[in-house]
């Protein structure tokens, strides 16, 4: 016999409305691991579950500014540290930070979209090949036109009857208890 | 278009409110877009794309495959550009290549950043057209090193011969530009698509294609904790990449204008590059995008609004492009510059008057016929318009490069430049591989963004259901706004 663990509860909601209404009732049952799933983004659902903003425009703040250093860094020992070039007139001193501008612009925006891409990986917890919520034959129209709410096992307040009666008054439907298989 | 008034209460100011047009056609549902738009690549790819797809790969491999095989055994030197006019074919096809991707990065960018959703339905193919395009102008400046192996001379990292790179050149810059272009309009693409692929995944019966849409997706599930980080994300690279994509088309031009070449040495050089690689660039999308619509029975959602839309930035920016011809001609003249005048005068009544000719009606005269409805609705006008466009663009920098490099300052250097035969096919070949990888992204990834449509319908507001209760609510502010001002 396999054992298995729960992972939480799922409920479906008929539209993005009633998606948006539930959210603000879970939320102000106190939950805090939970997650509404659409199949595009929901605006203002943030609100409605009470989270925080991204923290992704400062990662991107720093990586830009490496860049820019960066950029000013190889430019500068290059080509008037290490091997100074005159080369059609042009002087090798600190006044030729001009003509670097635009290397440090570009390697700015590089850099600052290497941080994006990494940052954003890096805070959404991706990539991984699998989640428990795969388990759920439903959970796959979560990516064409469904939508869902997943309360989490490991949510303090969670408890099987409650959370279920939670997610029924809110109006979800084809509730599921979602199980993995524990290894 | 429908004027409704909204007039619940007699006291309050009737505000009229215009509805605005439909951007997916019928009152689609979720379902049928995802059903439309996974089904190009879950089902059989129509005949014609097979009668596209072979002679894109043959041209693909003759030309870019044959060509720089022989380019590589022999030398450099089989490229016409071993005379007087050293650029030739070579810069020619890479800024005609570069400027045609910019079009994908300003639909997915710029219009993103000023809220226009009509964006949603085209902007994937154009950005996988940006991809594809820079991928073909690639091409140019490596190959033109000669001895491509050594290509990695260009990038800043320590070599035995101790020489940097010059960080001056505006070719480095190039290097730069180019590069950071290619890999942001990457990231860019990519991390779009990455919800579709997990629909297209869940689709998918267990198999290697579902494995390998997996691994692609990253194991999307769609939380609102993963779109709330993954909207900042795509609003930041749409930020990032606005300001990049005027710089990189800004930095080719500087390959021209700080040089002291006349013809070549004016400032007008980077605003009019950017305006002309929108202009190409957007020809080149409707180019692809009409067929493909019409192909896959997409109507409604790249509907005549998108391509009227599209049709009068090729307009506004061929009217842009026609400004700068005849700036150049006007400093040219009023600077009194000798080399300058003579070599304006060179171009347009020079040997290579044709090619001017040829620009300036493709360019300049035929957008103009969009100031009229009817051609922009008329989908063979369209098509034909923008063809002259892809034309007239790839003669624009032709007519800008060789008609200036050979006559130089010395008459006993003039020369009529030809072409080579391994230009003509490496060129031919770029095309045939642009087409195949287009129609290869037809066949795999999903041409539409998927989740990026759905949000488009009216019915994805999250307050869609209770618009009864809050359809005077601009009524309401706009009274307060007046008794504010009165007060």
């Amino acid at each position: 016999m396999t054992v298995k663990r729960v992972y939480g509860y799922l409920a479906e909601f008929e539209s993005a409305s009633a998606l948006y209404k539930a959210a603000e009732k879970v939320r102000d049952a106190g939950h805090k691991k939970w997650d509404c799933y659409s199949p595009y983004p929901i605006h203002g659902l943030d609100k409605a579950m009470g989270m925080k903003k991204s923290i992704l425009p400062y990662l991107v703040f720093f990586g830009g500014t490496l860049g820019i250093l960066t950029g000013f860094t190889l430019a500068y020992t290059t080509q008037v540290a290490i091997y100074p070039t005159v080369v059609q007139a042009k002087p090798a001193n600190i006044f030729t930070t001009a003509a670097f501008f635009p290397i440090m612009f570009e390697l700015t925006i590089l850099f600052s979209g290497f941080t994006t891409l990494f940052g954003l990986l890096a805070l959404m917890g991706l990539p991984r090949l699998n989640h428990p919520l795969f388990e759920s034959r439903q959970f796959q129209r979560a990516t064409d036109d469904g939508f869902f709410i997943a309360i989490e096992a490991r949510d303090a307040r969670f408890s099987t009857e409650e959370t279920k009666s939670l997610l029924e008054d809110a109006g979800g439907t084809n509730l599921e208890l979602v199980e993995e298989p524990a290894s | 278009m429908a004027e409704t008034t909204i007039d619940k209460d007699p006291n309050k100011p009737v505000i009229p409110v215009m509805e605005r047009e439909k951007l997916i056609l019928n009152n689609r549902s979720y379902n049928w877009i995802t059903e439309r738009i996974c089904g190009i690549l879950e089902n059989k790819q129509p005949a014609i794309w097979w009668i596209l797809f072979l002679p894109s790969v043959l041209i693909a491999m003759i030309g870019v495959g044959g060509g720089l095989f022989y380019l590589v055994s022999t030398g450099v030197g089989v490229w016409g550009n071993s005379n007087r006019t050293m650029w030739g074919w070579p810069i020619v096809n890479f800024v005609f290549w570069i400027g045609i991707g910019h079009a994908g990065t300003l639909i997915s960018a710029i219009l993103f950043l000023t809220r226009q959703n009509w964006r949603t339905s085209i902007n994937r193919a154009a950005e996988a057209m940006t991809i594809f395009a820079v991928c073909c102008a690639g091409i140019y400046p490596m190959f033109h090193v000669g001895r491509v192996w050594m290509v990695w001379f260009l990038a800043p990292i320590p070599n035995a011969n101790a020489i940097w790179q010059n960080f001056k050149s505006p070719l480095l810059w190039d290097v730069f530009a180019v590069s950071t272009y290619f890999t942001i309009s990457l990231i860019f693409w990519y991390l779009g698509m990455v919800p579709d692929l997990a629909t297209i995944r869940d689709r998918c019966k267990p198999g290697l294609r579902r494995l390998l849409y997996g691994i692609f997706s990253l194991g999307w599930r769609g939380g609102n904790r993963q779109w709330s980080h993954y909207e900042v994300a795509y609003l930041l690279l749409a930020a990032l990449s606005t300001p990049l994509v005027l710089s990189v088309h800004s930095v080719v031009s500087f390959d021209f204008a700080t040089s002291v070449v006349p013809g070549w040495h004016t400032t007008i050089f980077p605003p009019y590059f950017v305006a002309g690689a929108v202009f190409g660039g957007f020809a080149m999308v409707l180019t692809i995008m009409i067929p493909a619509r019409y192909i896959y029975g997409l109507h409604d959602m790249i509907t005549m609004k998108h391509i009227e839309n599209m049709s009068k930035i090729i307009l506004l920016t061929g009217t842009i492009v026609g400004y700068a011809y005849l700036m150049e001609l006007f400093v040219a003249f009023y600077s009194g510059a000798k080399y300058e005048g003579a070599a304006f005068f060179y171009r347009i009544a020079g040997p290579y008057w044709w090619a001017y000719l040829a620009m300036m009606s493709c360019n300049v005269l035929s957008p103009q016929v969009f100031w009229f409805k009817y051609c922009r609705e008329n989908l063979w006008i369209v098509m034909a318009v923008c063809m002259c466009v892809n034309v007239g663009m790839w003669f624009e920098r032709f007519v800008i490069i060789v008609t200036t490099l050979p006559r130089m300052w010395f008459p006993g250097d003039w020369k009529y430049y030809n072409p080579s035969w391994v230009d003509i096919l490496t060129f031919v070949g770029t095309i045939g591989m642009f087409l195949t990888l287009f129609l290869l992204f037809l066949r795999f990834l999903p041409c539409i963004n998927i989740a990026e449509v759905k949000w488009t319908l009216p019915q994805s507001d999250p307050h869609h259901d209770d618009k009864e209760a809050l359809d005077d609510r601009g009524a309401e502010s706009e009274a307060a706004y007046q008794h504010e001002l009165q007060s």
